[in-house]
């Protein structure tokens, strides 16, 4: 029969000797796991803005090429940080955190949101990326507007755990393809944000389909999800966007 | 289990070759203990996580029944299903931040569910059962035998998931080009969950057909 202090001692070491382990292990892959995570999102910033078939180790250097800009923007639309320089992974933009930024936002104070521009054979496109959340947890995504800060050039979506062949259809070309050529804004300038229909955009009126696309079938919540998730990010850069017209 | 062999027996005697070759068929996890059901229906709609998710289950389990036979001696029995849980979770957690740190985008496709090795009921089991009362040689076995059976079953039922449900394999379009035109549809329906666990069924059907003493008498 074993003691009651042998069994502490056997535990505390055990629990201390499996700490050690992991935190070696957790801060020396931490390195990988970052630039990992980085080209990750550079690579989907870059498909938002049609540039694709971008291989993994080339993403970083074709980003540099491309994003000739990142601004960071607050909440009235001013712009507080602009960069331009060679390594676009470490400018301020890149840096933001965008769940904290958003749930400032939701707070309603004042909050700093990234835009990228990307120039691709002399035409720019500006590259918003959102956050917001499906069923079962985040989704995010990037929207590119072409140079009328109006209609839509492409966007990508991802999540982190929605049902396969459901919800996380939002990440097929079926799903995407669908925002290319819609537009945000009305003939009127008003922001109508691109709504995301149960049912199809074709159950809207005429004058509004351009502002809708198709739900996914068995996901409406992710689908809902992405419909808020547009909604209240891309309302957030209105200010600038107006500022430039 | 308890009494240990006292002469050396060679590493692979017929006892040891036993304890890998008998998982894969007729003590199977999946087919025949009806164990780790649920990752085998969630990773398997495709062939690539599928894979990864076998390969993190092997050195999960064999590095798990290893360290477990090392410490049995010691081991107080009170506390023995926390220290199990304990090394499952190390290993665990290793394997998932190796993975994210190399294979990012399959990571990204296993998601919970190499956390959830955890609790695969497959690794405790084995532990309890074989790991404590065991030399960590045939452990380590053992452990790589289960775990491979369990990987094995995985990798059929991705191969026809994936075939059937995408028309690819390991994301390799393998369904021509021209069947499409001719009206041929993926099976949407084996990309779900259910079709996993039809087919687990047919696996288990085909199994049975060819072993007789596995079917029970009633």
């Amino acid at each position: 029969m074993y003691s009651n202090g042998y069994i502490f001692r056997y535990a505390t070491i055990m629990v201390v000797v499996a700490a050690a382990l992991l935190s070696t292990a957790a801060m020396l892959l931490k390195p990988f796991q970052e630039r990992n995570r980085a080209i990750d999102k550079m690579g989907s910033i870059l498909i938002s803005a049609e540039i694709k078939d971008v291989e993994t180790e080339q993403t970083i250097s074709t980003f540099n090429q491309y994003v000739i800009e990142s601004l960071v923007l607050d909440s009235t639309g001013k712009v507080v940080d602009s960069y331009t320089g060679e390594a676009m992974q470490e400018s301020k933009a890149f840096g933001v955190d965008l769940k904290k930024e958003l749930y400032k936002k939701s707070k309603s104070e004042n909050f700093e949101l990234p835009l990228y521009v990307v120039e691709k054979e002399g035409v720019k496109t500006y590259v918003i990326p959102m956050r917001g959340s499906g069923l079962w947890g985040p989704v995010y995504g990037n929207m590119a507007l072409a140079e009328d800060m109006n209609t839509i050039v492409g966007v990508t979506f991802d999540h982190d755990g929605e049902t396969p062949g459901l919800g996380a259809e939002i990440t097929t070309p079926m799903f995407t393809e669908q925002f290319i050529g819609k537009k945000i804004f009305d003939d009127q300038g008003n922001f109508t944000s691109i709504k995301v229909i149960k049912g199809g955009a074709k159950t809207l009126p005429q004058s509004e389909q351009i502002h809708a696309v198709d739900a996914i079938s068995g996901g409406t919540i992710t689908s809902n999800g992405v419909g808020d998730m547009i909604q209240n990010v891309v309302e957030s850069y209105e200010p600038y966007i107006q500022k430039q017209k | 289990m308890s009494t240990e062999n006292k002469e050396r027996e060679p590493l692979f005697s017929a006892k040891n070759l036993k304890l890998l070759k008998e998982p894969l068929n007729i003590s199977n996890p999946i087919t025949v203990q009806v164990l780790g059901i649920c990752s085998a229906l969630a990773v398997t709609a495709k062939l690539k996580p599928a894979i990864v998710m076998a390969l993190s289950v092997v050195v999960v389990m064999a590095v798990s029944n290893v360290v477990i036979s090392l410490l049995r001696n010691g081991l107080p029995p009170r506390i023995r299903i926390i220290v199990q849980l304990v090394v499952i979770a190390t290993m665990v957690i290793l394997v998932n931040e190796v993975l994210e740190a190399f294979l990012f985008d399959v990571s990204r496709q296993l998601s919970v569910f190499i956390g959830l090795i955890i609790t695969n009921c497959i690794i405790m089991g084995r532990l309890e059962a074989f790991a404590m009362g065991n030399k960590p040689w045939p452990a380590l076995l053992d452990g790589i035998g289960n775990a491979m059976g369990y990987g094995v079953i995985l990798i059929i039922v991705a191969f026809f998931r994936e075939l059937l449900g995408s028309g690819t394999l390991m994301d390799y379009q393998v369904v021509p080009q021209s069947f499409y035109e001719f009206g041929y549809q993926n099976n949407g329906f084996m990309i779900l969950s259910p079709m996993a666990l039809i087919t687990v069924g047919v696996i288990i059907w085909v199994q049975r057909y060819k072993n007789r003493e596995l079917i029970e008498d009633n």
